[in-house]
């Protein structure tokens, strides 16, 4: 008895926000045939360890990424500009951690 | 009353130990990598609740027997599960039909155990009923899905609900032993939590397309021990080989 199979369920990328406060980090992708199931797989998956306080998930097709064949124009521009790093100015005190 | 307390604390560590046992059973063999990760979750839930349930039992009972000792050298006359509990796996429906129907009854159990007079179960069923209610908020999800889904699953929820409904009636079904603990306080009375779990699952099952069976008919015998289904003894073998062929064996 073989069954037609299924299509793939599409893939999520989840994001992880640790505690209140910190942003959401991506913490990796698993499928799921919508978003509240997303969200439900990801809290299985990667809350088990009181990770987080906030899920996101987003569809993998919803994400565009930068070329890296284009690292070279991207980036190299930046090299050796060591000044652009906040570190070069005094923050006072009462500004606390930045 | 010590007796009945023992016996009643087997009911709730042995229902999660065999629920435990079976859910386990689908490591590694789920129909998707997630659900196969949830379902295990679920079954290291239910183990760690056996652990609390029949710790207090074994310091109930005093008697020097240790959780693991209730739940590797007792034999299937011992257990007192629910019938529901010990039934096969099945499909993954039927899985799934089984823990929504244990679910919607354990969470309003376990809601009343949180009021109980004594501290410890009170204290445990406080711990436990934060798991539970995320396995009911699973549960209740997937029949709905799979009962409202394609023509195959639609039919194969129903199936597993006809199979399993004669199961629900124990599960309120309240003997010597609960009476004796409810008129102390110690645990609430399952036959009046039942209007709740029929209004939940009515409205699950209206969601889901699914029929509710007409006939209230029910199985008993699992709690009170006097009559296990087949499928407890099978289990028991796997579960229980390795302490009953190198007894004491630690890792």
């Amino acid at each position: 008895m073989t069954e037609p199979k299924a299509p793939e369920w599409p893939l999520w990328e989840v994001f992880i926000r640790g505690q209140h406060g910190a942003s959401h980090r991506h913490v990796g992708s698993l499928h799921a045939p919508d978003a509240e199931m997303a969200i439900k797989h990801a809290r299985d998956v990667y809350t088990r360890r009181k990770e987080g306080v906030s899920i996101w998930v987003v569809p993998t097709t919803a994400i565009a990424a930068s070329n890296p064949d284009m690292k070279g124009p991207l980036y190299d521009p930046s090299d050796s500009k060591p000044y652009r790093h906040p570190t070069f100015f005094d923050i006072p005190k009462e500004i606390g951690t930045m | 009353m010590t007796t009945e307390l023992f016996e009643y604390l087997l009911r709730l560590g042995d229902n999660s130990l065999v629920l435990g046992h079976r859910l386990s059973e689908w490591c590694g063999k789920s129909p998707i990598l997630e659900e196969d990760i949830a379902i295990s979750n679920t079954a290291l839930d239910f183990i760690g609740q056996t652990q609390l349930w029949l710790g207090l039992a074994a310091t109930v009972e005093g008697q020097g027997r240790s959780a693991d000792d209730l739940a590797m050298l007792r034999d299937v006359w011992d257990f007192r599960n629910l019938l529901l509990v010990e039934q096969p796996n099945g499909n993954f429906g039927e899985t799934i039909m089984r823990q929504y129907l244990f679910d919607a009854w354990h969470v309003l159990l376990l809601d009343g155990l949180t009021r109980s007079h004594h501290q410890e179960i009170s204290a445990i069923a406080q711990k436990v009923v934060k798991e539970v209610r995320y396995h009911i908020e699973r549960s209740r999800d997937l029949v709905i899905r799979l009962g409202d889904g394609t023509p195959v699953s639609h039919e194969k929820m129903q199936i597993a609900l006809d199979r399993l409904w004669p199961y629900v009636g124990e599960m309120f079904d309240v003997d010597p032993v609960e009476h004796t603990l409810i008129e102390q306080g110690l645990i609430p009375d399952t036959s009046t939590l039942r209007a709740a779990f029929d209004a939940e699952v009515l409205k699950t099952f209206a969601t889901a397309t699914l029929t509710l069976p007409s006939s209230n008919f029910a199985h008993l015998g699992g709690k009170s021990g006097k009559r296990h289904s087949e499928h407890l003894g099978h289990l028991l073998t796997q579960m229980q080989w390795l302490q009953r062929a190198y007894p004491g064996a630690t890792w």
